[in-house]
């Protein structure tokens, strides 16, 4: 488990042209942005958020070549090297009939290593559990999570968010970062512990 | 009201009806948390029936041999493969709209996008049927794999474009698959979030892999989409390329021409916007879909019907003549006896063709003809007889009479066998499609959001009120803001 139980501060947008200005005016009072959940891609959010952009097809290219110098290379060794097959007399080192199957292949590794490197990035696979700051982040609402600290003061956040727009507004614990399935269990864990002070 | 981007008025919208975006997963998600209808059981039951009549098909072809089909030494090529290409043919539409349209960026495609790559892997899992079971010792079918063996090892022929064809289709499908899968998994946690029953939660909690719509997941899976887009376009072509290769490097007249790669590719996209037709008329009637596959959407469609017809057509014509032209009397005899002959034993299946592929589609020239839909529903089956008679026409007819006329075989029909066991693939598809059209999104949900601001009907019409009240205001705020 890394990063430990955080507090958030959530605030729930219906519109995404509230949102904008929200995402501005939180990162210009200093808030931490730790997340905003949206139920569709929203073009531009992740500038207004200020991460920076994803490498992935750059990885995509990688495993690309990767398929094409495997299919080259496999293709020349076993019709030069360790069969060399007599098809017809023709040329033993047959590059033009070798590019349908090259070609294939560097598709097949790029897109399988890029939906891969895509699930481990994202952390997504059959039976993770996640925490779900709210349920109708993959309906209608745009849910922004900001991150609190020992010296936030969440009450002014809660109304900070309320002056930027924000129709629902509460606070939460959650875990960040990796994890597999144990997330609800700490969860209520950290509740107990909080009634019982 | 500042709304992000802007959309000449001129376009029809892409979302009838007063919309907002819960309403839209309202829409879309509901049909899939009802029960089943009594007409879902119906189709159902039907379509498991064909499967089983297509397994026993199978199975008198394993246990008999190859015999069971009216296959024989001259036409060794007969309802298979023509069934196989046939079946490939039908998945390319489904990847031309969801990978060349998007990068066409052509906002309709988001209505049908989901449905269509739906229809291209259950098709392309029918065409793999067929040259897997027409190896006859299917047991031994792991041999067309490249794999170390004790038999030298001896490799797989990579010059060979059946070989070639293992690793397009293979391909093709798994690429498929991943594109059609990662785009599913948002609307899969829509599903999730909205599940009552701890089941249901559990089984879509699995299937969605725990997608939350965090942005930044988000701007990886719209750079995953784009790439996979990118990579699914040459490979859309490459396929139905390679499957003409089959036929265009080999010596027999009628199939050794160099204008099949384009041809087969026009075609294959040609039927599979026709079988798209065919399911989504029926999907968006019976699923109370129609302001999400509108008539624009079905009207877009029969546009690249009558393109691709007419590419097609264009073709024809064009190897008819080359093989005129070129004086070579093997080429000229295949053309205009074995099969532009009307008298010839299967002169009538190429007037077929001629009449399904090349006339009837010109009546979408009519744009009132486009937007009906008992034609368009009626076209689309037109025409994907005629790619099936297409099919036909290029494989029997130019090997039933080959260079030994002792070894002409001019009656070939096929066996109940061979019926059934495309029957059966038929059985495949629907059943696939059924349980698709039941327990997930048809409509790929979140890209209908991202899209309803710009081209929802209601939306358009707000815009519209701006933009007579203020012309000059509403372009400084709302058209440059777009840009």
């Amino acid at each position: 488990m890394a990063g430990g139980i955080k507090k958030f501060v959530v605030g729930s947008f219906d519109d995404e042209a509230v949102l904008f200005p929200a995402v501005k005016s939180v990162r210009k009072q200093g808030y931490k942005i730790h997340d905003v959940y949206t139920p569709f891609p929203v073009h531009g959010l992740d500038h207004a958020m200020g991460l920076r952009e994803t490498s992935l097809h750059t990885a995509g290219f990688i495993y690309a070549i990767t398929g094409t110098t495997t299919a080259l290379s496999f293709m020349s060794w076993v019709f030069t090297k360790d069969w060399p097959l007599n098809i017809g007399g023709k040329p033993h080192f047959a590059l033009p009939a070798w590019i349908p199957i090259t070609f294939e292949l560097t598709v097949l590794f790029s897109a399988v290593g890029m939906v891969l490197t895509f699930c481990y990035l994202c952390q997504l696979s059959p039976f993770v559990k996640k925490h779900h700051f709210h349920p109708r982040a993959t309906d209608d609402l745009f849910v922004m999570a900001i991150e609190c600290t020992d010296k936030t003061n969440d009450a002014e956040v809660q109304s900070f968010l309320e002056k930027a727009g924000a129709k629902e507004i509460n606070v939460q614990h959650a875990e960040t970062g990796w994890w597999i399935g144990r997330y609800d269990r700490e969860q209520k864990l950290y509740k107990e512990k909080d009634i019982n002070l | 009201m500042s709304l992000l981007k802007y959309e000449s008025q001129q376009r029809e919208p892409l979302v009838d009806g007063n919309k907002n975006y819960h309403q839209v997963t309202e829409d879309i998600i509901s049909p899939i948390e009802m029960k089943p209808t009594r007409l879902w059981y119906i189709g159902f039951y039907i379509s498991v029936g064909l499967l089983l009549f297509g397994a026993y098909s199978v199975y008198r072809e394993v246990t008999y041999g190859i015999g069971q089909w009216n296959l024989n030494k001259t036409i060794g090529w007969g309802w298979d493969i023509t069934n196989f290409v046939w079946w490939v043919g039908i998945g390319h539409a489904g990847t031309l709209i969801s990978a060349i349209l998007l990068l066409f960026r052509q906002g309709w495609r988001t209505g049908v996008n989901r449905a269509a790559e739906a229809m291209t892997i259950f098709a392309v899992m029918c065409a793999g049927q067929f040259p897997i079971w027409h190896m006859g010792r299917v047991w031994m079918a792991f041999f067309v794999l490249p794999y170390p063996n004790s038999r030298g090892p001896l490799w797989v022929n990579f010059n060979s474009p059946l070989l070639w064809d293992v690793f397009a289709i293979s391909t093709y499908f798994t690429v498929s698959l991943l594109f059609w899968y990662s785009g599913l998994l948002p609307d899969l946690a829509t599903v999730r979030d909205r599940a009552k029953t701890k089941l249901r939660k559990m089984l879509y909690g699995v299937a969605s892999f725990g997608w939350t719509g965090s942005t930044k997941h988000w701007q990886r899976h719209e750079s995953l989409s784009l790439v996979l887009a990118g990579l699914s376009t040459p490979l859309v072509l490459s396929v139905h390329t390679i499957v003409s290769f089959d036929f265009a490097t080999s010596v027999v007249p009628g199939w050794h021409t160099t204008i099949f790669p384009p041809y087969f590719v026009a075609g294959a996209i040609f039927s599979g916007f026709a079988m798209v037709q065919t399911l989504l008329i029926v999907v968006r009637k019976v699923m109370g879909l129609q302001d999400y596959i509108t008539l624009g959407h079905i009207e877009a469609m029969n546009k690249v019907i009558v393109l691709t017809g007419s590419i097609v057509g264009c073709a024809y014509l064009t190897e008819l003549f080359i093989a005129w032209y070129g004086q070579n009397p093997y080429e000229w005899y295949a053309f205009s006896q074995n099969r532009a002959n009307i008298f010839s034993p299967y002169g009538w299946s190429y007037w077929l063709m001629m009449f399904c592929n090349v006339v009837s589609p010109q009546l979408f020239w009519s744009r009132k003809l486009r937007r009906n839909i008992t034609v368009t529903f009626f076209m689309s089956i037109v025409v994907n007889i005629g790619m099936w008679y297409e099919r036909f026409v290029i494989i029997v007819t130019s090997i039933y009479r080959d260079f030994l006329p002792s070894s002409w075989s001019t009656y070939y029909s096929p066996s109940i066998w061979e019926i059934g066991f495309y029957l059966g693939t038929f059985g495949l598809f629907f059943t696939c499609f059924f349980l698709f059209a039941k327990y997930f999104p048809v409509i790929a949900l979140a890209e209908i959001k991202s899209i309803l601001k710009t081209s929802g009907e209601n939306y358009k019409a707000k815009m519209t009120d701006i933009e007579k009240a203020d012309s000059e205001k509403f372009y400084v705020e709302e058209v440059e803001h777009a840009h």
